[in-house]
């Protein structure tokens, strides 16, 4: 297709979506509304189940169901990336050989000082704050998925401080590749309790507690950590196949 | 209220556009972060703090250094193929005999 075509399509293509758009967001409730029947029911519903973060309420609890479809889709994209991204015989022969010749230099040439040192400062401060946005998911902003990230990117602060060799002893790939379909399996199991206990599957069996509370919400907070630890475990494994593709046999 | 919505809302037009006028891969992984950044700032403003989280979580962080880390690999790869001849140490597989 020539230049041109092309960009005619693009445009005629740019306005039909802005028609479109606009069209489905003239329907929405105004910004800041008073009358938002959805906010009413989805509100009411949180605070019968005493969960103070009612999009986690949403997430884990009214709308369970669609969150273990999203988590299964991150399992699914994990276990594709890593059949296609992992290395053949060949390449990692010649990885090796290529190490044996040519160490790779520590600490890497190109990192600063500064670098290191905040790297290394923020790596515990990061893990915590993961941790913490996990833990807090059913009260405050955040929950499972928010802090997996986290937990997950921190490790790789190693990496960006240059100690790519420290990044790879802890193994972080191989621990991942177990929390992630245990993860997955959690929330999975949890499900089947509560249709064992509720007689619906994903149905809120555990007691409230106080509103507020460390460990109020029901199921909402075990079902954020079954979360937490799937995604925490699938982005260090899809990380982690992406980086050996480029630094153990893309180069040394 | 409103005109902080207008200026979160045109920074991120702007950032988007950012996006698709870069045409190095590698500096637009970069232009993507800010992106990501200016939406993350655009979900706080409208109020939604656990999407602004994500976003920020994995539109600034995770994606651009996916993209970066594919990038770079992809440019390995095309630098091997189109320098058989002279073998660079740095490439897999570059260092075999051909027959």
């Amino acid at each position: 297709m020539s230049r041109g075509a092309r960009g005619l399509l693009a445009v005629a293509a740019a306005l039909v979506l802005a028609g479109l758009a606009v069209l489905a967001c003239t329907g929405l409730a105004p910004l800041g509304a008073t009358r938002h029947p959805y906010r009413d029911r989805a509100v009411d519903a949180a605070v019968r189940h005493v969960t103070a973060n009612v999009v986690s309420s949403v997430n884990f609890d009214q709308r369970g169901l669609d969150t273990l479809g999203e988590e299964t889709i991150l399992l699914a994209a994990t276990a594709g990336a890593t059949v296609l991204l992992r290395p053949s015989e060949e390449e990692r022969r010649a990885g090796r050989r290529r190490r044996d010749v040519r160490p790779s230099a520590h600490p890497p040439p190109g990192v600063l000082a500064v670098t290191r040192f905040t790297g290394l400062v923020l790596l515990p401060v990061s893990l915590v704050l993961g941790a913490d946005v996990v833990a807090h998911g059913a009260i405050t902003p955040g929950g499972g998925f928010q802090g997996g990230v986290v937990l997950a990117t921190a490790v790789h602060l190693m990496f960006v401080s240059g100690d790519y060799p420290a990044l790879q002893r802890m193994r972080p790939v191989s621990l991942g590749e177990w929390l992630d379909p245990v993860g997955a399996a959690g929330y999975l199991l949890i499900g089947v309790a509560g249709l064992a206990a509720g007689g619906a599957y994903l149905a809120d069996v555990l007691p409230g507690g106080t509103f507020t509370d460390l460990l109020s919400a029901g199921t909402v907070p075990l079902l954020s950590a079954a979360v937490g630890v799937e995604v925490a475990g699938g982005v260090v494994v899809l990380l982690g196949r992406f980086l050996e593709q480029t630094f153990e046999i893309g180069e040394a | 209220m409103t005109a902080l919505l207008a200026v979160s809302l045109t920074v991120v037009l702007l950032a988007g556009l950012g996006v698709v006028m870069t045409h190095d891969p590698a500096a637009q992984c970069v232009v993507l972060g800010v992106f990501g950044l200016s939406l993350g700032v655009l979900f706080m403003v409208v109020s939604a703090p656990d999407v602004a989280l994500s976003q920020i979580a994995v539109g600034t962080v995770v994606l651009p250094l996916m993209v970066l880390l594919a990038v770079r690999r992809a440019a390995q790869h095309t630098r091997a193929e189109q320098d058989p001849k002279h073998p660079d140490p740095q490439r897999p597989g570059s260092d075999r005999d051909p027959s």
